[in-house]
């Protein structure tokens, strides 16, 4: 039973970072972003690279997975989402679905089909025993990030002059405008953002999940689901959600695995028809 | 008759009447692959294997030139295989199919093989029983049920009696499951679980639990190659099961050759059953993973679908020379039937009756072989016939 919490807990702190960016950009700027597993992906692959061709530590491969995603985030939103702002969402849908498809594509031809290989850092490998149960030192790991990653992001909304930006100019873009606050750059500061922790949550699944071209399809339901179920825009939802999600899933396939991966989907339906706009709410959504 | 079989009959015809104004030097070989998408490396693995026989061997045949011709299927779409074999017969006037990663595929472009009268050499699909699907489909691949009792019989030589089966919850994954269900048994042992994991299983963790709750002495798994196989492996050694005494052993899907650097010592000492090897002890096969490599990068890593390119090459050619050059459908598929050649993987032949193959099976252990980790081959099961 414990050990069935801890994986669930560690599963979902992973799945929460990963998402988390995507919180950021469809959430508070209204933008739909399929393409956020690319960003991942590139977070993932930068590691990567950093890793096995360079040979750095774990933690400067966390930081390259950060930046890998933070620069093409803000590439991409400089020569094409920003154009796509004011469009209907379903525009938006189209562009970021063939995104995604470009970016495997284009991961294939620079890394191949195949999976990239990763080893655990021996400080983080490994079980220590802790209350009867054999617990993996990776998964605790897991989970202190996602807290310090919310932790962070809440007080970063919430109590910091860029947040108030943000939720102004998400709110009223016109007022925002008039008070001086240079929109155009503080929603480019923000998709960064979104993406660079995409690919942080990429670097970081790398210990847990595999690495190859079809990344950014592969996962994409478990990044809608957890945004989704816990409601856009919001930091605190898709950390709730993405917990739930995760011990639901580890618990199903515990437990009943003849059920196969389907109890989480039946989980989201339930979750979703109680509380269609999220578990957490975003203050003054329509 | 149905819109279908005229169309199919005016394939047939343009075929007939193509071959007869043409009758040229070149022989047209379409192959339908994976080469784009989440299964890209079916199609570098088949495309390598071509082009490393045809680095050996060259590009003449009976006389006549050979030439393959690539289509994208890009994953598991009858649809689009078998849009991309009709234009291959109709508009590039192909003389024989071939490719096939998924026995779907295979299966929706067996009618048009049949109406065409073109034969089709299967590189990959593996489902039992699928060149009965049309007289002119020959197999060079395997059939997953074969490969199972070699490896219930050594668990039970060994001394693991109780074993519990995971499986990847597809066609194929039931019929690996319910083979072994049948050996192990009767090999003398218990099968004390089984579960079967959703295709896109992203945390194997679950269920490594699960069975390390069970106690059993042997896990026996099958899952798709690729980065499934590699989260089997990672759940493996994180909830300690080599530890606990459970020995991890299955089809060699689960240490699929191109995964291998991936997955590296993890997979350490895992006991396989497979028809090919890339470590499989002969000068063919030096010469073919050279080959290879030159063809598809220096650390590609060949397996059995990189086999699977270069035999359907081997039985295409060797039919050419039998026929004299003659590209008939219905005399190339006869001249394959009951042929014998040695391949990469072994000596091997087609089955004259059901045009499927006939071969050993080899049971491996995971070995650290110098620059990377390989399946060693240490036992050999020759064919029941």
């Amino acid at each position: 039973m414990g050990i069935v919490v801890f994986d669930g807990l560690a599963f979902g702190a992973l799945l929460f970072l990963i998402s988390v960016g995507l919180s950021v950009t469809m959430g508070l700027m209204n933008f739909v972003n399929l393409a956020h597993g690319a960003f991942a992906m590139a977070g993932g692959y930068a590691a990567s690279v950093v890793m096995n061709a360079y040979g750095f530590g774990f933690p400067a491969a966390l930081l390259a997975g950060f930046v890998a995603g933070a620069v093409s985030g803000a590439a991409v939103e400089v020569l094409f989402v920003r154009r796509l702002y004011r469009s209907h969402p379903l525009e938006q849908v189209l562009f970021t679905i063939g995104l995604v498809f470009a970016s495997i594509a284009t991961a294939t031809y620079f890394f191949g089909p195949t999976m990239q290989p990763f080893s655990i850092p021996p400080y983080l490998e490994g079980n220590f025993a802790f209350l009867g149960a054999e617990l993996s030192r990776y998964r605790l790991f897991l989970i202190v990030v996602g807290v310090i990653v919310v932790a962070a992001l809440v007080l970063g909304l919430d109590r910091t002059r860029f947040g108030a930006m943000i939720r102004a100019a998400v709110d009223n873009q016109r007022v925002a405008r008039g008070c001086g606050i240079n929109v155009d750059r503080l929603f480019l500061a923000t998709f960064t953002l979104g993406c660079g922790l995409a690919g942080f949550g990429g670097a970081l699944s790398l210990g847990m999940l595999t690495l190859n071209p079809i990344f950014p399809l592969k996962y994409m339901v478990y990044f809608l689901m957890v945004v989704c179920v816990g409601g856009a825009g919001t930091i605190t939802g898709p950390f709730l959600a993405a917990l739930i999600v995760g011990i639901g899933d580890v618990a199903g396939k515990y437990y009943v695995p003849q059920t196969g991966g389907f109890l989480i989907y039946l989980l989201m339906l339930a979750l979703l028809l109680a509380r269609p706009n999220g578990l957490v709410v975003k203050k003054g959504a329509r | 008759m149905t819109r279908m079989t005229k169309l199919m009959a005016a394939t047939a015809a343009l075929l007939t009447l193509g071959a007869g104004a043409a009758m040229a030097d070149t022989v047209k070989v379409g192959l339908v692959g994976e080469m784009s998408g989440p299964f890209a490396v079916f199609g570098e693995q088949f495309k390598g294997g071509v082009e490393a026989f045809q680095a050996i061997n060259g590009t003449e045949a009976g006389g006549k030139t050979v030439e393959v011709i690539i289509k994208d299927v890009g994953g598991p779409n009858p649809d689009v295989a078998k849009r991309l074999a009709q234009e291959l017969v109709v508009r590039d006037k192909v003389d024989i199919l071939t490719g096939f990663g998924f026995t779907p595929n295979a299966a929706a472009v067996a009618p048009i093989a049949t109406e065409a009268k073109v034969p089709m050499v299967i590189m990959n699909a593996a489902a039992g029983g699928l060149t009965g699907a049309s007289d002119y489909m020959v197999r060079v691949s395997f059939s997953l049920p074969t490969v199972v009792p070699p490896m219930a019989q050594w668990l039970v030589d060994n001394g693991y009696e109780k074993a519990y089966v995971i499986v990847g919850d597809y066609r194929p994954g039931h019929d690996t499951e319910a083979a072994f269900l049948e050996a192990f048994p009767k090999a003398g042992g218990e099968v004390v679980g089984n579960v079967r994991t959703p295709l896109m299983t992203v945390d194997f963790a679950p269920y490594m639990q699960k069975i390390k709750d069970a106690k059993p002495d042997a896990i026996f798994a099958f899952v798709n190659a690729g980065d499934v196989m590699a989260g089997l492996m990672k759940a493996y050694r994180e909830k300690g099961l080599e530890e606990a005494g459970i020995k991890l052993v299955g089809t060699g899907d689960i240490t699929f050759e191109p995964s291998m650097p991936a997955v590296g010592d993890a997979a350490d000492g895992v006991v396989t059953s497979y028809p090919y090897s890339m470590e499989h002890p002969s000068e063919l096969n030096k010469e073919f993973v050279k080959a290879f490599r030159e063809a598809a990068g220096s650390d590609a890593m060949p397996s059995i679908m990189a086999v699977g390119g270069y035999d359907a090459m081997a039985v295409i050619y060797a039919a050419l020379e039998k026929t004299g050059g003659d590209t008939d459908g219905t005399a190339l598929v006869d001249a394959m039937k009951g042929m014998e050649w040695e391949s990469p993987r072994g000596p091997i032949s087609i089955d004259p009756e059901t045009r499927d193959i006939v071969q050993n099976i080899y049971l491996r252990k995971v070995e650290n072989v110098g620059d990377h980790y390989g399946n060693v081959e240490f036992e050999t099961f020759e064919p029941a016939k």
